[in-house]
């Protein structure tokens, strides 16, 4: 009797049965790289002593952190990436001008599709589970090895079920559901374990919703977070897709470390106060802290998609970034990026005073493109909110939904209303 | 081995902050690592000396620079009372010994001297003549580590097949 991640992991070790804390090598179908693990990756690779990549079409190489690169290093690592995908012809590279921010753009590009097993050097790839995959971060070393052999180690994780009821309130999303997730159970709640998200209130959600809430999975400490298939899923896999996908459902009584009931109706609007995801606090209690900031980012694998945009879209629509406060809107792929000027959300953001970037990770890690000063703080629509992520040790950053994080904007203060000049 | 212990969650941003990640030269990453903390720890920290840690040690990105840097500048021991689980297996990867012991790592005070029988998993506190025994690895990770780590395991396994 098994959940969705045991039947995954069973399959994709030639088994018929796995149980909780064994360790199996297990066929991957699709490996990721990105441009900080990547070239320690490559060094790995070559090490193993293979003459060619498990297969050109199942190695994925995204640069998206620190590019356009922002200086002579990371250029150098990426050029290592770039040299690497020539000589082995892998046609999964995915060049400035075409990329996009992994997460975002490994879905949108058909790769990742329900019941695949894959494993990305980058802790975000548990995305992908929003589809019904199992999928799941590993470092270089791991990575490195499973792009010669297409063979990686599992521990079968125990499975912590949240069972989604009723539909969320207006103005609350996927990243309100996480964050209020994360909140209640703890940045090591769900430490080893796969989240299983099912029940009545998945079908309620969009398909970017998803990729919100199993993109934070991570956040509490989960090996991967993963969602039972519906239509929405199997329509979204079919459109951006030519692969068949394998729907695999939990059994009826599939053993859970713990079962958690999570009325939708009743996920309050949330904002994560620095420094810890799990600093949650409702929106009510934000705007009675009145907290001013200096910074707003809109973008990332977590809330950079077409639908974030939108939203953010909605509130800055006629009007302006308050004074004193700079507004980053970054869409997560360049196809986000041409639906923003077709549907006419550039305009909106250049005349309310954002400065609208080309796909990159960027500011979320402090990178690039929006470092914080000393003292200074942010509103984000990023997934941490660590010391010193986005910049200097002593800045912050509230984590909080793209419609919370564009209303900050606009008020010069974390808010979920906007107050209009008279 | 002198004990350099620090609180829940320490994740790797603050392991090896991103800002620092374009650096490819390891030896110039690794005078970073922990700075966003402990600005004195590569400073003070001498060759064979341990981390200790609490809760969810390693939180955070897939960075393989954590566990390299904090590597490179020494350490030989990173015990804490739980890891998350990448940073878990890149340590295992990358050669660097992991404990996971919730009362050594309770109650191992910073500056503690401490001596570590990694054959048997026994952490015995030098400073109060206390010894505690760590969780064991699974038989499949004890392969690995014998084996030389994962790139070494893999070259076999490459071997075996041609």
């Amino acid at each position: 009797m098994m959940t969705m991640t045991q039947k995954i992991l069973a399959h994709y070790s030639k088994r018929d049965k796995v149980n909780v804390g064994e360790i199996l090598s297990c066929d991957v179908s699709l490996t990721l790289a990105n441009d900080v693990t990547a070239p320690l990756a490559i060094d790995v690779f070559r090490k193993t002593g293979v003459k060619d990549v498990f297969d050109k079409e199942r190695v994925a190489l995204v640069p998206d952190h620190f590019v356009p690169n922002k200086d002579i290093a990371s250029a150098m690592q990426v050029k290592k990436m770039r040299d690497f995908a020539k000589e082995y012809e892998l046609p999964n590279f995915f060049e400035v001008g075409c990329m996009g921010v992994e997460h975002a753009i490994i879905p949108e590009k058909g790769l990742a599709v329900p019941g695949d097993l894959i494993i990305g050097a980058d802790s975000h790839t548990c995305t992908y589970g929003a589809l019904g995959a199992f999928s799941t971060g590993v470092g270089s070393t791991d990575l490195g090895c499973a792009m010669a052999t297409g063979k990686c180690w599992f521990k079968v994780p125990p499975t912590i079920r949240f069972n989604l009821r009723g539909r969320l309130n207006p103005g609350v999303t996927g990243k309100d559901v996480i964050l209020y997730i994360i909140g209640k159970i703890g940045v090591d709640g769900a430490a080893y374990a796969a989240m299983e998200f099912g029940g009545d209130g998945v079908k309620t959600l969009s398909m970017d919703d998803r990729f919100t809430i199993a993109n934070m999975a991570v956040e509490a400490g989960a090996k991967n977070g993963i969602f039972e298939v519906d239509d929405v899923a199997m329509s979204y896999a079919r459109y951006h897709s030519k692969r068949e996908p394998k729907v695999f459902t939990p059994d009826e009584n599939a053993e859970y470390l713990a079962v958690i009931d999570i009325d939708l109706e009743n996920v309050p609007i949330t904002v994560a106060y620095p420094h810890l995801p799990s600093n949650a606090r409702t929106i009510e209690q934000a705007k009675k802290d009145h907290i001013e900031i200096d910074q707003v980012v809109i973008g990332s694998c977590t809330n950079g998609r077409l639908s974030d945009m939108g939203i953010a879209a909605k509130v800055l629509r006629g009007r302006h970034v308050a004074k004193g406060v700079r507004c980053i809107v970054i869409p997560a792929t360049q196809q986000v990026y041409k639906d923003c000027i077709k549907l006419g959300y550039t305009d909106i953001f250049i005349d309310a005073g954002c400065a609208v970037s080309t796909p990159t990770c960027g500011p979320c890690l402090g990178g690039h493109m929006g470092i914080l000063a000393e003292g200074e703080r942010a509103v984000a629509t990023t997934n941490r909110n660590f010391v010193g992520r986005m910049g200097h040790p002593k800045s912050e950053v509230y984590l909080a939904s793209p419609g919370v994080a564009a209303m900050s904007a606009v008020a010069g203060y974390i808010t979920d209303e906007i107050k209009e000049d008279k | 081995m002198t004990v350099f212990k620090y609180g829940d969650n320490v994740d790797t941003d603050v392991i090896i902050p991103a800002r620092y990640l374009q650096i490819a030269d390891i030896k110039e990453l690794a005078k970073h690592c922990m700075e966003d903390i402990d600005g004195s720890f590569v400073k003070n920290v001498k060759s064979g000396d341990v981390i200790v840690g609490g809760r969810n040690f390693g939180s955070g990105s897939s960075r393989e620079h954590a566990p390299l840097v904090i590597k490179e500048n020494g350490v030989a021991c990173v015990i804490a009372q739980s890891f998350a689980r990448i940073f878990y297996r890149n340590c295992l990867n990358v050669g660097l010994p992991v404990l996971e012991c919730k009362q050594a790592a309770k109650e191992i005070n910073g500056g503690d001297e401490v001596e570590i029988d990694f054959e048997k998993g026994i952490i015995k506190n030098i400073t109060t003549g206390k010894e505690y025994e760590a969780e064991k690895f699974p038989e499949f990770i004890k392969r690995l580590i014998e084996a030389g780590g994962l790139l070494e395991y893999t070259k076999e396994m490459v071997k075996c097949t041609k």
